[in-house]
């Protein structure tokens, strides 16, 4: 047995999920589990109880809804990927969620999930960030730029459940990475979305979480170009450093995979 | 010790599990259908893929457990009366193995490949396989093997 022992619950509502959390010691709630599984098995996770949310039916779907494309926490990346309201709505979403993992991690993974574990170089808080989404929990809301507070931090309580993430459909919007060659993580991914009055730019894998580039955002509302970021260097100071890439590699393709986000929104 | 239902190959199984057994694990040492590999442990290489629901899935990455109620696919449930099906015989056909460790999850991979695109590409059929990782680097032939399939219809 490669994990710790658990016990395996699998509540049928949020309100039952909930209440077996605060009933025990050191409960992880699991929904696709392509990342906590595999924590698990190196032991760097070992929760006493693992509260299975995904296969609650409400949680999954996509919906539009007027300005926004709401997709519900339990909906999983291959249904993003697939989906012609997200195609429609938000193309650059459904291709961050095509370009996640592998078909069978994006079999199983969720966006609830991905967002709640906030992996530094996981895909959707690029998305999330950048389209200045909500994310709507069991408890309240929360605007995605108090969301993400470091690294695989977010501002989620104890047994607070991510429900659905509410997307506002922008007029235009990209996404950029370059992957792993092994995990297909982003070692630099960068999601660009332009509005009536502003854009967003906002990276993941650079830095220990998804951050936005304030700079590159003013450029852009005055002139959506690759060009008008082309002399705005981003520093490596805070950057990631590992096997992989260094803090000035992934400094550099940060204002690479920005340019490729913007060409991909000017499509 | 845990009671699971869940229908293996087309024939449903009731069993118990321990509740951390991984589903690679429930097939492989409890069910005996050892078709399906555990090659990296890490969830990268592919080898442990398996249908779930129609669905490939990393068997390695989910609980036996979760997989309750649903149904399950293997490579040993692929073959019909003693005919291998048309992507095992497209492998043999086009030599899409060489050792042979990979070969499970890679066809598992393509018949889920092959249902969720009707004439993928080359690019799609690269794009495709990401999550899964031949040693011998048998690529070429496993995407002539998987392209000869499509051509087949």
């Amino acid at each position: 047995m490669y994990t710790a022992p658990f016990r395996y619950l699998r509540p049928n509502t949020l309100a039952e999920a909930q209440a077996l959390f605060r009933d025990s010691s050191d409960a992880r709630y699991i929904a696709g589990g392509q990342t906590l599984i595999p924590t698990m098995k190196q032991r760097l996770a070992a929760p006493s109880e693992l509260i299975d949310i995904g296969r609650i039916a409400s949680l999954a779907f996509i919906r539009r809804e007027g300005a926004n494309l709401i997709i519900g926490a339990g909906t999983r990346h291959a249904d993003v990927a697939a989906s012609g309201d997200v195609r429609g709505a938000i193309p650059a979403l459904a291709s961050l969620a095509r370009q996640i993992g592998d078909p069978a991690v994006r079999h199983r993974g969720t966006l609830g999930g991905s967002i709640a574990n906030n992996d530094p170089a996981a895909d959707y808080p690029a998305g999330v960030l950048g389209l200045g989404a909500t994310v709507r929990t069991t408890n309240r809301s929360i605007a995605a730029d108090e969301f993400f507070i470091g690294m695989f931090a977010t501002a989620l309580e104890p047994g607070e459940i991510v429900t659905e993430i509410v997307f506002p459909v922008p007029r235009r919007a990209g996404y950029a990475k370059f992957p792993n060659p092994a995990s297909r993580y982003a070692t630099v991914g960068v999601f660009v979305a332009a509005f009536a009055n502003l854009v967003r730019v906002a990276v993941t894998g650079a830095a220990p979480c998804v951050f936005r580039i304030p700079e590159m955002e003013a450029a852009l509302a005055k002139n959506f170009s690759p060009d008008s970021i082309a002399n705005i260097a981003t520093s490596p100071d805070g950057l990631n450093t590992d096997l992989f890439a260094s803090a000035e590699y992934r400094a550099h393709l940060v204002g690479i995979m920005a340019k490729r986000a913007i060409e991909a929104a000017m499509l | 010790m845990t009671a699971l239902s869940v229908t293996v190959n087309g024939a449903p199984v009731e069993a118990e599990v321990e509740d951390r057994t991984l589903l690679v694990h429930f097939l492989r040492d409890q069910m005996h259908l050892t078709g399906t590999h555990v090659g990296c442990d890490t969830s990268q290489c592919g080898a442990c893929v398996v249908h779930v629901n129609g669905r490939a899935v990393k068997s390695c990455t989910i609980f036996a457990l979760q997989v309750d109620g649903e149904a399950v696919t293997t490579i040993e449930g692929l073959a019909r009366g003693g005919q291998l099906h048309p992507v095992q015989a497209a492998f043999q056909e086009h030599h899409g193995l060489q050792c042979g460790f990979c070969t499970p999850g890679m066809i598992m991979t393509a018949v889920d490949m092959l249902a969720r695109h009707k004439n993928p590409d080359e690019a799609t059929i690269r794009h495709e396989l990401e999550g899964n990782i031949c040693r011998c680097t048998g690529y070429l032939n496993i995407i002539k093997a998987i392209r000869a399939c499509e051509a087949a219809g």
